[in-house]
């Protein structure tokens, strides 16, 4: 993976220096709130419900083991034990005192990690396809160019101060599993002509006023990229609407403008800056290529794999699950699930970390991913070490075998942690997970996502989630309401709302009505709950959800 | 017509710790809310905000939020401030697990 040169080593030190006095200062109160916010805002401070947050940038989700052993040992010495990964691929830390945050940050730099830009009106950590590298149905591993955006966005003078946050997603597959078509520029590599380039997206978004993106661009190549990029955003820079929070991103922008107008701006601000890239952007993206060249794959038999599949239920169930097709033979991705029936989705335990980080080293060639879907990954696990990577993760709780179901499910944090939601969503979650785990009935209904945010900020991705649950302040009582059919991948679909929204202790039957009817309506176990809302449409579901329940009610 | 005024605290969270902290009648701060002044008038509740506001090297922005009477001191009218008040609920941590 690719590590810090001198200059991002040296960077880090200073920025950190710099903050640590910023800190020094507002607690001596010679900054006042107002002046320290924004500092504190830049390197990923935020002052939540009922503490600080340090939210700390995993680019492109991955680390290595000696970061994963470095963030528990910062879970353990200076928050709760635990930490929260995010739908951005990052890391949370929930209870930081202000001024343990200086020594925090710098025990990051020592490997390689810091929390700058994962705040404020900048572009934001680059997010990637968590299968980077390992999948099967790669054109080309998208982690180099995520890591030369990430060079070329840090600090970069020009975007400080942008209109609103911005925040990029690469896939290098043609299944997204990036979610690129609802990020502010989405990147797919595509092959044209023998030649890898990029198609880009732009004004895709969740949150108040969802939007799928748009192509301003079927090819970019690579040589063109980082000026395309830097020609969209000081588009946007100028044009974005900074009179209004809730206009100003480029969504709204494109929306307002049309998807032509802006890609004529684009191109004929491209053409002034092009000649600015002088090279040498293509020069290090090479380099940065060789610092992500795939592991040396071990070619042993896969016997065991096989032995312990055929005789082990609890081992096949795991593997039918939470393994993914690997490019190379005889090896797969394993995917750690962080969402045990009734857990926090995302959390894991200081010695949950060392646990993921001792199996990366000894079995994973070193390699870790955070998924967007706030599960760990080990992308490169040869298929002969699975039965023991099992064993292990089962003595953790690290080997729940629900990758893509029901319980796997994405939550913000919601109303117990922060300070914009306007309600829970981490308990809605757990009860989801213990109710169909309680049915025994995850298995049957297949692959199901539901997600769910706490506010209309949708972190927690609710609009493309095939269930999406969206958690409202309604009168001063919990309320929530329900979408169905959104979908989050290359096909991306904007949730359709049911109806009226339901209290917070109807919400579970609510669910449960959906997943009856779904059982009730599918053509067969083999049609997923996506294709069945496709095929049937939203009435039977309505039906279901309201109907029955006012059948109940009069009862 | 105006609102008609409803009884608030001052309440905010602590400078170096984060934490929820509420003005007490004494013009100390608190980390349990029964212990807060509960402010009944509309002008006095806002000179006690000012006073608040004048302190920044001890709570981070204050502001005046609802509660109601009781025997046990003021109690939150309103989930965020029961949430604000307590802690999460998928973890004993927070107000919860510190003053019990």
């Amino acid at each position: 993976m690719y590590d810090y040169s001198e200059f991002d080593s040296a960077f880090v030190a200073e920025r950190n220096r710099q903050f640590r006095h910023q800190v020094e200062r507002r607690i001596s109160g010679a900054l006042t709130e107002d002046e320290f916010k924004p500092l504190r805002l830049m390197n990923g401070l935020y002052l939540q419900l009922h503490a600080y947050m340090l939210r700390v940038a995993i680019p492109y989700g991955t680390i290595n083991s000696r970061q994963m052993r470095q963030l528990a040992m910062i879970a353990e010495r200076w928050d709760k034990g635990y930490g929260h990964f995010t739908t951005r691929q990052n890391i949370q830390y929930n209870w930081p005192r202000l001024n343990d945050v200086p020594d925090m940050l710098d025990a990051l730099a020592e490997v390689g990690m810091h929390a700058i830009q994962t705040s404020g009106n900048t572009i934001r950590n680059v997010t990637a396809d968590h299968f980077a590298g390992a999948a099967a149905d790669e054109i080309a591993d998208p982690r180099p160019v995520a890591e030369l955006i990430r060079q070329w966005s840090t600090d970069h003078p020009e975007f400080q101060f942008l209109p609103r946050k911005f925040k990029i997603a690469v896939t290098g597959a043609p299944n997204d599993r990036a979610v690129t078509l609802a990020h502010d520029i989405g990147l797919q590599i595509v092959e044209q002509d023998g030649e890898i380039g990029y198609r880009v997206i732009v004004g895709g978004g969740l949150g108040r006023t969802p939007m799928i993106g748009k192509v301003i661009a079927e090819f970019v190549s690579q040589d063109d990229l980082l000026p395309y990029i830097e020609a969209v955003v000081s588009v946007w820079n100028l044009l974005g609407r900074r009179d209004n929070k809730y206009k100003s991103r480029i969504k709204i922008t494109v929306h307002e403008h049309g998807i032509d107008d802006i890609r004529a701006r684009v191109e004929e601000r491209f053409a002034v800056i092009r000649p600015t890239f002088t090279g040498i952007d293509t020069v290090l993206f090479e380099d940065i290529k060789t610092a992500f060249a795939p592991p040396a794959f071990e070619t042993g038999s896969t016997a065991v794999f096989e032995t312990a599949y055929k005789t082990d239920p609890i081992f096949r169930a795991w593997s039918d699950t939470n393994l993914a097709e690997h490019r190379a033979p005889g090896y797969a991705i394993v995917q750690i699930s962080l969402k045990a029936h009734g857990a926090t989705p995302g959390d894991a335990s200081a010695e949950q970390m060392r646990v993921m980080a001792d199996l990366a080293e000894a079995y994973g060639h070193d390699h870790i991913r955070i998924s967007h879907e706030q599960n760990v990954i080990l992308p490169h696990v040869h298929k002969s070490d699975l039965p023991e990577i099992h064993g292990i993760l089962k003595k953790h709780g690290l080997a729940t075998a629900n990758i893509g179901l029901i319980s796997d499910i994405i939550a913000c944090p919601g109303m117990d942690y922060c300070a914009l939601a306007t309600a829970r969503s981490i308990p809605i979650a757990q009860e989801i997970a213990t109710r169909f785990d309680e049915l025994k009935l995850e298995q049957d209904i297949g692959d199901l996502k539901i997600k769910i945010s706490g506010c209309i900020n949708a972190c927690g991705h609710h609009h493309v989630g095939q269930i999406g649950i969206l958690g409202l302040d309604r009168a001063g009582v919990e309320n929530y309401q329900i979408t169905l059919g959104g979908d989050h991948t290359q096909d991306a679909a904007i949730g359709q709302r049911t109806g009226p929204g339901f209290a917070y202790d109807e919400i579970i039957p609510a669910v449960e009505r959906i997943i009856f009817a779904y059982l009730d309506l599918r053509a067969g176990p083999e049609e997923a709950f996506l294709d069945t809302f496709r095929r049937v449409g939203m009435d039977p579901f309505k039906a279901a959800l309201y109907e029955q329940a006012q059948t109940h009610a009069a009862e | 017509m105006p609102r008609e005024f409803t009884p608030k605290v001052v309440t905010g969270n602590a400078l170096i710790e984060g934490d929820v902290i509420y003005l007490t009648a004494e013009d100390d701060w608190t980390r349990d809310l029964a212990e807060a002044e509960l402010l009944t008038d509309e002008g006095h509740a806002n000179l006690r905000l000012l006073m608040a506001e004048g302190q920044p090297e001890t709570v981070v922005g204050p502001y005046l939020a609802d509660a109601a009477e009781s025997v046990d001191g003021p109690q939150p009218t309103h989930f965020r401030e029961a949430f604000r008040r307590t802690g999460p609920s998928n973890y004993f941590h927070g107000k919860q697990a510190e003053l019990s």
